[in-house]
Parts: C-alpha cells; sequence; structure tokens
C-alpha cells in the first residue's frame, strides 16, 4: 500500500431517511467519493461522536444504514431529511468478488455491507440467507431479492422462514447447491460459525469483521486483531486470513485497548 | 539495533500483535503506547485529523494499564528485536514504579513521555519545566537498570534547557519531538473538530521543526538524541540523522506510506550509503554540522 491517504472531513446533507425496522434508519446523501462494497466511513455528528458505519449505498448517492445501538447511532437515527452530519473516508479493505455462484449470509445489520457487493454481481449467481431474530427484525429482504435469484430468511423463533440461526440455513442451503463463494457480514458468532462451515465444505469465503475504533485511518492500534488493523487490512478479511487469527470469535478490546471475551 | 529505524510512541504499539506487524514490516526496534498506571479510555471521538501533510490526533493516552500490558509484553518480545516501554505518569515516584514493571516486562530501554500535548496533568505538562523532568529521571535512573530515553516536546522555547536538565540527571538519550500541540477547527460545524479541542500535529508538517530540534540538541548535549516528526522515507530519515540523531523513530508514516515504512528507508539509506562511499551510518550522523 503505497498510496497517500489525504481523506478530509467532507459535511453531507441528508436527503431521504427511512426506517428499515423499528430502530434501524437508512440515511441517503450526495457525496461523489469513490468507494468499493465493503468500505465504511467515519460519520461525525458535531458534539456527540465520530463512529464508522459501512456504506450500504454507493455510487454518488451513497447511504449507510444505523441500528440504535448506543449514544451515537440514537444521534444518527434521530437525524432527518435536511440535517448534516460530517464524514470521512471511505476506509478498508471490502469485498473481492470474483465471478462465480455465491452464497450471500447477512445477520443482523450485516446486510447493509453486503448488499452493494450483491449488486454488482449478476443476479443469477447469488444466493443469499438472511437472519434475524424475527421476523420483524428482518432487514432488507426485498432489496436482496432484486440482486439475488434465491433469497431464504432464517428466524431464531420461527416468525417467519427457517426455524433456526442464519449459519443452520446456510448448511441447508449448502447441501443443495454448490457454492464458489460465501459472504457474510454480521455478529462476530455467526461469522465464526460460518467461517468453520465453509472450512468443512472446502468453500472460500471473505467476512466483515467490526472492533471497537477510534482513529480509523490505520493508526492508533485500537481496531488491531493478531496485528492486522480492521480499519486497515479489514474490515473484510479472507477466510484464510481468519484461519490464522486467534482472536477471531475469541476475544475484543474495550475502550483502554483491554481484552474481553466474546 | 540492527538497523535505525524504530516504531514511535503511540502508533500500532498498544497490542503485542500490532507491535509483531510493525516487526515485520522493518523496525529495528519498537516503542510501545505510552502506558500509565491504570486503564484509561483517552478521549471521545473525534480524535483524528487527516491533513494534506500530516495528522492532527488527539487520543488522550487511551491503554490498558500496566498490569494488563505485561501479556502485551510477552507477545511483543517474539518479534526478536528490541523494545522500548514508553510510560507516563503525574509524579516521579509513578513514572519510576511504571519503568520498573516494564522492565520486569522485558523492556530493552524506556521512552518517558514528557511530551503529549493533548493530556491533562501528564506529559507535556510536566515536560515544560527543567526541574520536574530532571527529579523524573532521576527517580527512574534509581528504579531501573535498563537505559531511559526522555521524549521531549516541541511546544516550548526551553526545549535545550529541559534537555540538559534530563541529561544532567543521567538520561541515556533524547527522543525529539513529539507532535506540535494544534487544532482545527471545521467551518460547517463551526467547532473544533477534536472532541479535546486540542491536539497534535505530526507528519511530513511537523518535519522542518523537528530537524531543527534535533540539530540544536546535537549541539547542546553530549547523550544521543533519536529523531521523531515526518519521517517517511529514506530522505527525511537521513535528514534527522545528518541533524544528528543516531535512529529515526517513524509513527505517521505507518498511516500514511504504510507498514512497509521501515523496510522502504533502510533499503533506501543503504542505497545512498552504497552510492556515496558511506560503510557505517555513523558516518553520517551530524554530518550537516560545520
Amino acid at each position: 500500500m503505497t498510496e497517500r491517504f489525504m481523506v478530509t472531513q467532507t459535511p453531507v446533507r441528508i436527503d431521504s431517511r427511512t426506517e428499515e425496522t423499528e430502530g434501524v434508519v437508512t440515511l441517503r446523501f450526495d457525496w461523489e467519493a469513490p468507494a468499493s462494497p465493503g468500505q465504511f466511513i467515519m460519520v461525525w455528528i458535531p458534539g456527540v461522536d465520530e463512529i464508522p458505519m459501512s456504506l450500504s449505498y454507493l455510487g454518488d448517492h451513497k447511504g449507510i444504514t444505523v441500528k440504535n445501538v448506543g449514544e451515537a447511532t440514537k444521534a444518527l437515527t434521530s437525524l432527518q431529511v435536511g440535517d448534516m452530519m460530517i464524514v470521512r473516508g471511505p476506509y478498508g479493505r471490502g469485498y473481492h468478488v470474483p465471478k462465480g455462484k455465491i452464497l450471500v449470509v447477512g445477520g443482523g445489520t450485516g446486510m447493509a455491507s453486503l448488499l452493494p457487493a450483491m449488486e454488482r454481481i449478476p443476479a443469477v449467481d447469488v444466493h443469499t440467507a438472511i437472519g434475524a431474530r424475527n421476523e420483524k427484525e428482518l432487514l432488507f429482504e426485498e432489496r436482496s431479492k432484486k440482486t439475488s435469484s434465491v433469497v431464504r430468511v432464517s428466524t431464531d423463533d420461527g416468525s417467519k422462514g427457517f426455524h433456526g440461526n442464519a449459519v443452520q440455513l446456510a448448511k441447508e442451503m449448502m447441501s443443495s447447491a454448490k457454492y464458489d463463494l460465501v459472504l457474510g457480514c454480521g455478529p462476530e458468532k455467526m461469522l465464526f460459525f460460518l467461517h468453520k462451515l465453509c472450512q468443512e465444505n472446502g468453500i472460500p469465503c471473505q467476512m466483515s469483521l467490526e472492533r471497537y475504533m477510534k482513529c480509523g485511518g490505520g493508526l492508533c492500534g485500537s481496531c488491531a486483531m493478531d496485528g492486522k488493523r480492521v480499519c486497515r487490512e479489514g474490515p473484510v478479511f479472507s477466510g484464510n486470513e481468519l484461519k490464522e487469527m486467534k482472536e477471531f470469535g475469541k476475544q475484543r478490546r474495550d475502550e483502554c485497548g483491554g481484552r474481553l471475551k466474546l | 539495533m540492527e538497523n535505525p529505524t524504530m516504531l514511535a510512541s503511540g502508533i500500532m504499539g498498544e497490542t503485542g500483535g500490532s507491535l509483531l506487524a510493525m516487526a515485520k514490516g522493518g523496525a529495528g526496534a519498537l516503542v510501545t503506547k505510552s502506558i500509565g498506571s491504570v486503564p484509561r479510555q483517552g478521549h471521545k471521538n473525534p480524535t483524528l485529523v487527516e491533513l494534506e501533510f500530516g495528522y492532527m490526533n488527539a487520543m488522550g493516552l487511551p491503554n490498558p494499564g500496566i498490569e494488563a500490558f505485561g501479556e502485551e509484553m510477552y507477545e511483543a518480545s517474539k518479534a526478536g528485536i528490541p523494545i522500548v516501554g514508553s510510560v507516563f505518569g503525574s509524579s516521579a515516584e509513578e513514572f519510576a514504579s511504571l519503568a520498573r514493571k516494564m522492565q520486569g516486562y522485558g523492556a530493552e530501554a524506556l521512552e518517558l513521555n514528557l511530551s503529549c500535548p493533548h493530556a491533562k496533568g501528564y506529559g507535556m505538562e510536566m515536560g515544560v519545566d527543567p526541574d520536574v523532568v530532571a527529579g523524573i529521571i532521576k527517580e527512574v535512573k534509581a528504579a531501573v537498570v535498563i537505559p531511559v530515553f526522555a521524549k521531549l516536546t516541541p511546544n516550548t522555547h526551553k526545549l535545550i534547557e529541559v534537555a540538559k536538565a534530563a541529561e544532567d540527571a543521567g538520561a541515556d538519550a533524547i527522543v525529539a519531538i513529539n507532535t506540535l500541540k494544534a487544532m482545527k477547527i471545521d467551518v460547517d460545524a463551526r467547532m473544533p473538530v477534536l472532541s479535546n479541542r486540542y491536539g497534535g500535529l505530526s507528519g511530513p508538517a511537523v518535519r522542518g521543526v523537528g530537524v531543527r530540534c534535533v540539530y540544536e540538541l546535537f549541539e547542546a548535549l553530549k547523550i544521543p538524541v533519536i529523531g521523531v516528526g515526518g519521517v517517511e522515507d529514506w530522505r527525511s530519515a537521513l535528514e534527522y540523522i545528518m541533524a544528528g540523531a543516531v535512529a529515526v523513530q517513524i509513527g505517521s508514516g505507518v498511516g500514511r506510506v504504510g507498514t512497509q515504512v521501515f523496510g522502504d528507508v533502510c533499503s533506501g539509506i543503504s542505497a545512498y550509503m552504497a552510492e556515496n562511499g558511506f560503510r557505517d551510518i555513523t558516518q553520517l550522523v551530524g554530518v550537516a554540522h560545520d
């Protein structure tokens, strides 16, 4: 990586706001910065906080999809059309999607990061498994149908689709179709077992990870996993890379850099 | 040290794994993140501003605390190159107690953070007073046997006075410079970007200040000087060495160039030396002086 980075804060104005599910909001804004699927941006809400967010829409009319889980995301999900936020990036290494038959597995808000990748692949080659706790929390099912020839959903409580989790559903889908690649994004516990499943079946995979992040620009090391910066070498890692990462699925770090069990 | 490049404190130095990654990038030695007595979260985001010629940051000394850091030091030691333990405290006694623990963890030298410009009660707030600096160094020197480096701030007109006080108190080397106290205001938000308001400027933007400080320190001191500030290629490293630095530290360059920056700098220096008939890097230290 020898390119010089020059990524400054840019103010963007929200021109559309969509409530996807309860507590999950998509904000769209015009911003011409070049970005690839799986990359993220740092979003600053002046006076509140600055947090990393995956891009859920690429192109000139970009978007982020935010789940209200804390102070910063509460402020973000409260923003209305016409409000401003300040962004920098995009950062990180996204998905590298070759030709072939692809299984996409998204849990929680994971589909937000995966959809821009899916939208670059011909629909006939994509099968999608979306996992949620229940029917109400199911995210981006309709949008996924536009880019996938098969969309299946799983819910933990059985309120819709497959009764179980997204990895169990993926396992079932793998038994009836042959995939060249699996893309995954979601809670790390899900990714850990999805990775295991892919390894067992000899299917290459790429997964997008999340860690507490301070600078976002590859300097501070707060997001480092086994020495790899989630903000620079990630957030998307290949199955082979994940195999070598001892912290994957096992350990994260707090704001001080202390070790926490996952 | 096998080569004159070191990882600067504050960059990728919080975990054993990230320190190992920097060793892979070719660093000759690694300086840890500055560690304090207890876990500390640091400042809230935004903590970083990216600029055309560098960065401005106000991390606020986040660190897991000295007790938890033993595990990271153990992992980092697998790199097989010297680890310099950076510590910060609010009193000479606190510095000494942290230093003792770092030595116990296997640090081959200590770097005292007397220069962070954005943490209240620490760093630069102590490092601009020659008597305070001398007191801290005496206490630390009495507590450990490994070499003690004092990392100093350029945010004072008394840099030479402070450095001489450190030398007289027994410091084994001076590390200069830390970041320049700075501010970035966002005109759309109409407020400072950094949550701490003030931060420290680093990268090529401060190189001219760093080289000048090293040049002055080389003339004033007998102990070695280690240069830091905007090194990101062999030319900028040689500027520091010719100004009088025996080694250089690289921080912002890790973000701007990549982790391979250390190796790149070293091969560039080697090529320069071969081309110009130098056999030992020490032949170049301070050559810019009359």
